[in-house]
């Protein structure tokens, strides 16, 4: 286990969360340092240039979803339809056998001579509970795995930040990166062509 | 600036960083958005708008002091609204004989409108998953508004069958809800699939609708959270409760955009799960129409009982539900200030086209019902339909042709697809025309069924007009809250779709004359963003 650890750590571009604190001279936590750029092109070669340089912990905030941000950045890709996938089968499979429990099982009632449990009366429910479900683990798998709600955060602070809803591009990368250090930090993003470089206290 | 090569100072200028030129649109391409050549690539944004004033523009709606207009006419509307509840208290109290119905005619006006506004409701979703599917970007600049639509024609919709059951406060017995007589629904009647499906699509649309607002609501926060920051004063809720609008805003919309942080490792899973939500809803739409279609489908009744109905229904909810798109965003467009930018005459044509497509596929089905009615030697069908033409309602079925089949053929013309006053005129003959639709199918088909002393007339009465004119004003005011409190537009899917948003640099070529260079660039790559050469070559 150690020996896997430690081969991990040896190859470039790897690393591990760490737990250094780092303080501000007037004594607060770093969140992390705070880049901003003012063009789409200028944020995604920029995050190219992090990417490569091996930061784990990081993100980049737009005012909308950059195309192509995924490889840019390397995203891996989402496993959000697989649980949407699940909610979609328990909804089905859920609506499928309400239906045949109250109709077939417990109250058997008589109308117009039809079978209490033929399944082809069911599909419409059992469709449309399945996609019910999908919708429901969609929206809410999607926040679950972003880590929201979530309505206090360290760059909420910098009023620059709040620019990044509307028309400036931003990157930020986390103290608690193990590759994190101040200065080769700032260095980076000053090399990437930030226009404003700030740190973020906790 | 000459540091600049033209390409970066392009996006800088889109960006808002550089002044732009603000070029007259080239003629005979209306308001700039109407390029007949199809390798250039219309602008679906005006005005060479950067992000900022994109933002400001629409952010504006809500921020800034409504039109004068807004007040009067939602006062208007509301109480319209209001009058309903006044109506729907009397249908409670007294019975449902206070409308028309009859022994004969035991389905009317009730049903005709449930089955018009949950029609309505289509196109909304039709704009937000199909054409999403379908990468149709000019979509950006209407969805948010038709998804509201959508919403709203819902809960107008939902109202009529909870109250045109007998005893209304038994309306939770269509819902699998254990009770005292310890039975069930009955999960064999295509009504109680229809709950099921209108229940589904509200809610889905709701979250849907939701889940697109949740990043737009947080540049709202944002904007109000900005303002309070520094300082500026702002109005205040009353003048004596001075709490400022704006630490409202920032709490209201905080709240609602659950702490999103425009983050690109949010924005890939928000973007997966739209697509997720895209493709569900493609079916659920599809369905909901089918569905409701079988509770006519399913029975016996002559008029009723053919298996064109379900996408014969589907299509003429997207055919009626785009003609209310358009009866609200026309006006719309000229009222708010520099909503031109955004919904352009493109948009208007392109739904136009929609409209006209669909209305055919409507007058197909048309033909189509009588044509079986012969071909299935059945005597009782094809009296069915004689009566419809000729018989006592004559008057609504040809109301129906006229505003259905033979209104939107005007739009074969491109000069009548390109004036919004045409197409307004249209959607109203449309939506007219679709409201007589299910009022024909429902109440002609009743009023003649197999034996003569099932025979009868229905007269509408002035509760089942009342209910009927409170649905609109519960319509109305609802979509007028909207626009006074919402974003309007989708800002963040309306600014990814801009030229300038393109991660590549060389997502225009607006008015330097690079257009050409980049156009076979573009061709080449094979990316979108590329060979936007909207205004290029003039």
């Amino acid at each position: 286990m150690s020996n896997k650890t430690e081969h991990g750590a040896s190859k470039p571009g790897n690393n591990k969360p760490s737990n250094r604190v780092f303080v501000t001279e007037a004594g607060e936590h770093i969140h992390g340092v705070m880049a901003e750029f003012e063009t789409p092109s200028a944020v995604y070669h920029a995050c190219e240039m992090v990417r490569d340089a091996g930061y784990r912990k990081w993100d980049c905030h737009t005012p909308f979803p950059i195309h192509g941000m995924e490889d840019a950045m390397g995203i891996k890709r989402t496993r959000l339809p697989l649980i949407v996938a699940a909610g979609g089968f328990t909804g089905a499979g859920l609506g499928f056998l309400m239906q045949y429990w109250m109709s077939g099982v417990d109250y058997q009632i008589v109308v117009q001579g039809k079978p209490f449990a033929a399944w082809e009366p069911f599909v419409p429910i059992t469709f449309e509970l399945g996609i019910l479900f999908s919708a429901f683990s969609a929206i809410i798998g999607m926040l679950a795995i972003n880590g929201l709600p979530r309505w206090h955060h360290p760059l909420f602070k910098k009023t620059r930040f709040l620019r990044s809803s509307q028309d400036r591009f931003f990157i930020a990368i986390e103290a608690c990166d193990g590759k994190f250090d101040p200065d080769q930090t700032r260095a980076l993003l000053e090399r990437a062509g930030a226009q404003s470089i700030e740190l973020v206290e906790e | 600036m000459s540091s600049f090569s033209p390409d970066e100072l392009n996006a800088r200028r889109l960006a808002g960083l550089e002044p732009g030129p603000r070029k007259r649109p080239a003629p005979g391409t209306g308001d700039g958005s109407l390029i007949d050549d199809p390798a250039v690539r219309a602008p679906l944004v005006l005005n060479n708008r950067s992000f900022k004033e994109v933002t400001d523009i629409i952010c504006g709606y809500t921020e800034n002091k409504p039109p004068q207009w807004w007040l009067p006419v939602f006062a208007l509307v509301a109480s319209v609204a209001g009058l309903g509840g006044l109506f729907i208290n009397y249908l409670v109290i007294t019975g449902i004989g206070t409308w028309g119905l009859n022994n004969q005619v035991n389905w009317a006006w009730d049903i005709t409108n449930f089955v018009f506004w949950i029609g309505i409701g289509h196109a909304g979703t039709l704009i937000s998953a199909i054409l999403c599917l379908l990468k149709q970007k000019w979509r950006t600049a209407v969805n948010r508004a038709a998804e509201a639509m959508t919403i709203f024609a819902v809960i107008c919709a939902a109202t009529f069958p909870g109250i045109h059951i007998g005893r209304q406060w038994m309306a939770w017995f269509m819902f699998p809800i254990p009770n005292a007589n310890n039975i069930w629904p009955n999960f064999r009647s295509p009504l109680l699939w229809d709950v099921f499906a209108v229940g589904t699509y509200g809610i889905v649309s709701l979250l849907f609708w939701y889940m697109g607002m949740i990043p737009d609501l947080a540049t709202l926060r944002d904007r109000a959270d900005q303002r309070l920051r520094l300082g500026a004063g702002g109005p205040v809720l009353l003048p004596f409760i001075p709490i400022r609008v704006d630490r409202i805003r920032a709490f209201v919309y905080g709240m609602l955009s659950v702490g999103w942080r425009f983050s690109s490792r949010h924005w890939h899973r928000y973007e997966a799960a739209y697509l997720i939500l895209a493709g569900i809803s493609t079916p659920l739409v599809l369905s909901v129409h089918s569905i409701v279609s079988f509770d006519f489908a399913t029975s016996v009744v002559p008029g009723w009982h053919t298996t064109i109905f379900p996408p014969y229904f589907v299509a003429g909810a997207i055919f009626g539900g785009f003609a209310m798109v358009l009866m609200l965003l026309i006006p719309a467009r000229e009222l708010y200030p520099n909503m031109k930018d955004f919904i352009t005459l493109r948009h208007i044509e392109n739904m136009a086209k929609i409209i006209l497509a669909t209305g055919m596929i409507v007058g197909f089905a048309y033909s189509m019902e009588f044509f079986i009615a012969w071909y299935s030697g059945n005597q009782y069908e094809l009296y069915a339909f004689k009566n419809r033409a000729t018989g006592p309602y004559w008057w609504a079925y040809w109301t129906m042709i006229s505003c259905n089949v033979i209104s939107p053929q005007v739009f074969w013309f491109k000069f009548c697809r390109r004036s919004p006053l045409v197409v307004f005129i249209v959607s109203f003959f449309v939506t007219i025309g679709m409201w007589f639709e299910r009022f024909v199918i429902i109440v002609t088909s009743l009023h003649r069924t197999f034996l003569p002393g099932d025979w009868g007339m229905f007269h509408p009465t002035p509760v089942d007009i009342g209910i009927f004119v409170a649905s609109c004003g519960v319509f109305l005011t609802l979509f007028l809250l909207f626009l006074r409190f919402l974003p309007v537009f989708a800002m963040a899917e309306l600014k990814a779709v801009m030229p300038a948003a393109s991660p590549h640099g060389h997502g225009n070529g607006h008015g330097d004359g690079h257009g050409d260079g980049h156009g076979g660039g573009g061709a080449g790559d094979g990316r979108d963003g590329h060979g936007h050469t909207s205004q290029g070559g003039h």
